[in-house]
């Protein structure tokens, strides 16, 4: 019962943690409200991008802004702070 | 062969810490520690040991500090006493479950109120479930040879346990013996370079130190909290051997064997035995010599270590005693000696076990005399005739 | 590459467990842009040590070391300490603490390591109560807030002045900041990072909390920005000994340009029974406050 196995032997010594997305799942099962953006008002100011708490919104000057959906969380942070109002929060079910 | 010098207890701590070229020193005044960190502070200030050493404002900060230099990759010493040992207690765990190999000199020292500043075994045997390894010493040699073998089992692969080296107050830390120092030269052929458990420095890898794990497995992870506390156990254990390799290995190189996890003196024999921890352990020798002139069959066992608990060796020591006497510089209020539960709890798996005898002598630096220790000695020699056996441990020396 | 002066690079990884809405993760998102890949966070118990996520992975991407509650300042000590001691003088040691770990249980270590002049950072991002443990009033809890430890009445003394406590220690650079302005908060740690080799760098940050200061998720970003406006928190550095406000706070010295505090007030269901009398106290007390930014300046 106290001989070692091959699990333990590859343990840390002490609980490591390794940098990536998810550690604690996929956190779009959060959401009640979905962001939704509409490109066609979007003016690509990187607003949703500066305010997301999460780094969900991806951003480039070319496509504007697209949001990561396994991880949004659905604060509604980027709809309420879009000057254009241009993201709508959309009930999820 | 190194230098000898005439010195105290407190600074062959220093001198020990100097010699291990320890990189990173925390630490907090508190009597009776002060002469250590006095003198390592000498040490720097002079350019005689570069180390940087943090002037913390608490023990509590001392041991934080030790942490976070041991994981960015310093060996790290501190050293402190009963309050302060008491206040640093959330961080001796947090050291242990980091695995971070901290080596601290504790100057065993009476818990307040009233305020008392001599010798008492509580403040250490109080933090025995921290996953700290304690040694108890008996001369000044063996604070500064144990200080230097303690780095190896603690910073040992296997092992990654910090480890304290527990003298006693005044008796050790303030009283001078002969100390013959080894060269850092020496030392550093025994003792190789510190190897963090992990660096947090490591930009370019890296990892999260102590983030939640679970109780049962979730999501990556195979394993929950349990696991990693069965690893510290298992570096416990894994420094038992690792002190009985390493005391052989010192004793080969220097000369010097002051006992593994314990020692035992003329106990082959004998027909009782005295345990004892710390400076006493020394004067109980002198009193199985002057008995054994006078024909008592008895012999002396020094519990150096305390954690990893040396239970096998305890059983095998006492093999052939008819009783054991167990001298308790501490107590547990509402049972009895610590380290006297231990060694019964060692002994109840023995079909044939010797009577213990339990005494509570000592506290708050109390003098014990070789006459007491002797008449502790003659109680179990009278017990075996009478077979009268009290189980509670009996107050030493109490005035009634 | 950049967006709006930030860089891309993102060291607070998506799905970690932050509530939604969070400020002190949106904060964290910019603090660690500014510092860069070459940082150590010392971070003790505080949400982010649930924020974090669960073992084997981690929600931050540069090394942390997670400390007890108080020790934060001391632990960053030996960090640095070791980092002398090996001659690695290109990474930057942070501490990252919630206001309880800061003014109340972990004040002396972080005092301590101020008055050491230990070369690190320490941010404090201010949610203004015990959030990780579920809303207990701190030393930084404002005037009136509802709490769970002050259920009923809500609480009676104002928060405590931890800037200015740290500004007393004479350390090169305090600054305050909030979430909703993340531009400010990243220019402030980035001079914080600048001044490497002077000693210990403080930054509070308020960080508003959806689930604590009771309001919509959307909010914080609006809300953080009111506590500005209103001049409830004032965004100010003390560069080397040298005041300055910053950012909006620079217009608010003239009282008029200040909106009323129950602008602010009003949005959070932590303020729900204030009375007129309670929204007239943290009034004057802002109006104080000010007056004291006002002698500060003119003494420069």
């Amino acid at each position: 019962m106290q001989s070692s196995s091959s699990l333990l032997e590859k343990l840390p010594l002490t609980p490591l943690s390794k940098p990536a997305k998810g550690a604690m799942g996929k956190t779009g099962s959060w959401r009640t409200l979905k962001p939704v953006i509409d490109l066609n008002k979007c003016t690509k100011c990187g607003l949703c991008w500066l305010y997301c708490p999460e780094a969900t919104v991806i951003f480039t000057k070319e496509e504007g802004p697209k949001i990561d959906y396994v991880y949004c969380k659905g604060c509604g942070i980027c709809a309420e702070e879009c000057p254009a109002k241009a993201i709508d929060m959309v009930r999820e079910f | 062969m190194g230098k000898v010098i005439i010195t105290t207890g407190n600074y062959s701590a220093a001198y020990a810490a100097k010699a291990a070229k320890v990189d990173v020193v925390a630490a907090y005044p508190i009597t009776p520690q002060t002469s250590i960190i006095e003198k390592i502070s000498e040490f720097i200030e002079k350019g005689e040991m570069k180390a940087e050493y943090i002037r913390v404002e608490s023990e509590h900060s001392a041991m934080a500090a030790c942490i976070g230099a041991s994981v960015a990759g310093a060996r790290t010493f501190t050293a402190t006493s009963a309050h302060g040992l008491a206040l640093m207690h959330e961080m001796l765990h947090w050291a242990a479950a980091t695995r971070a190999p901290v080596v601290m000199a504790v100057v065993n020292r009476a818990m307040g109120p009233p305020w008392n500043i001599w010798s008492d075994h509580v403040d250490s045997l109080s933090q025995r479930d921290t996953g700290w390894m304690q040694f108890y010493v008996e001369s000044n040699q063996e604070i500064f040879d144990t200080i230097i073998q303690a780095y190896r089992v603690a910073e040992d692969p296997e092992v990654k346990m910090p480890a304290m080296i527990c003298s006693d107050a005044f008796i050790l830390s303030h009283t001078s013996q002969p100390l013959e120092i080894l060269s850092e030269e020496e030392v550093e052929d025994f003792l190789p370079p510190y190897e963090p458990p992990f660096d947090i420095t490591d930009v370019d890898h890296p990892v999260t130190h102590g983030n939640i794990v679970w109780p049962e497995p979730r999501g990556d992870s195979p394993v929950g909290y349990m696991e990693f506390r069965y690893l510290m156990h298992q570096g416990q254990l894994n420094a038992k051997r690792k002190i009985k390799e390493i005391v052989k290995e010192f004793e080969k190189k220097f000369g010097r064997n002051h006992g593994d996890l314990i020692e035992k003196y003329k106990v082959d024999d004998a027909d009782v035995a005295i345990v004892s921890m710390g400076a006493l352990a020394a004067q109980a020798k002198y009193v199985v010599d002057l008995m054994r002139e006078e024909g008592y069959r008895v012999g002396a066992i020094k519990l150096r270590v305390f954690r990893p608990f040396p239970d096998d060796e305890i059983r095998e020591v006492t093999k052939g005693l008819k009783a054991l006497v167990v001298a308790d510089r501490n107590i547990s209020y509402g049972y009895k000696g610590i380290s006297a539960t231990e060694i019964e709890s060692a002994l109840y798996s023995l079909e044939k076990r010797p009577l213990v005898l339990n005494f509570i002598m000592g506290i708050g630096g109390r003098d014990v005399k070789p006459e007491d220790q002797r008449k502790m000695i003659e109680a179990a020699f009278d017990i075996i005739e009478t077979g009268e056996l009290t189980k509670e441990a009996e107050w030493y020396g109490l005035l009634r | 590459m950049t967006i709006l002066g930030l860089p891309e690079e993102e060291y607070i990884m998506s799905g970690n467990a932050s509530c939604p809405g969070c400020g002190a993760a949106l904060a964290l998102r910019h603090v660690l842009k500014a510092l860069g890949k070459r940082t150590v966070l010392v971070i003790p118990a505080c949400c982010t040590s649930v924020i974090q996520g669960l073992y084997p992975r981690s929600g931050i991407g540069v090394p942390v070391l997670n400390m007890a509650f108080e020790a934060t300042g001391a632990a960053a000590s030996g960090v640095v300490a070791a980092l002398k001691a090996k001659g690695k003088d290109d990474i930057t040691v942070v501490g990252w603490a919630g206001d309880g770990g800061t003014a109340d249980i972990g004040i002396q270590a972080l005092s301590g390591a101020a008055e050491r002049k230990t070369d690190f950072i320490y941010i404090c991002y201010d949610n203004e109560a015990y959030m990780n443990t579920g809303i207990q009033r701190s030393g930084a809890t404002p005037y009136g807030a509802l709490t769970t430890t002050t259920p009923v009445l809500g609480k009676k003394e104002h928060k405590k002045d931890m800037p200015m406590i740290m500004a007393a220690h004479k350390i090169p650079y305090v600054a305050t900041a909030t979430s909703g302005y993340p531009k400010d908060l990243y220019e402030k740690v980035k001079r914080a990072k600048e001044l490497k080799g002077e000693g210990t760098k403080y930054l509070h940050i308020l960080s508003p909390c959806p689930p604590g200061w009771r309001y919509d998720s959307k909010l914080t970003v609006k809300i953080s920005k009111l506590a500005v406006e209103t001049g409830l928190w004032i965004l100010y550095e003390i560069d080397r000994g040298k005041f300055k406000l910053s950012g909006p706070s620079k217009r608010l010295l003239d009282p008029s340009k200040r909106k009323p505090v129950e602008e602010y007030l009003k949005l959070q269901g932590r303020f729900r029974g204030l009375s007129d009398e309670d929204i007239r106290e943290i009034q004057r007390w802002v109006d104080e406050n000010w007056k004291n930014i006002e002698k500060m300046m003119e003494t420069e």
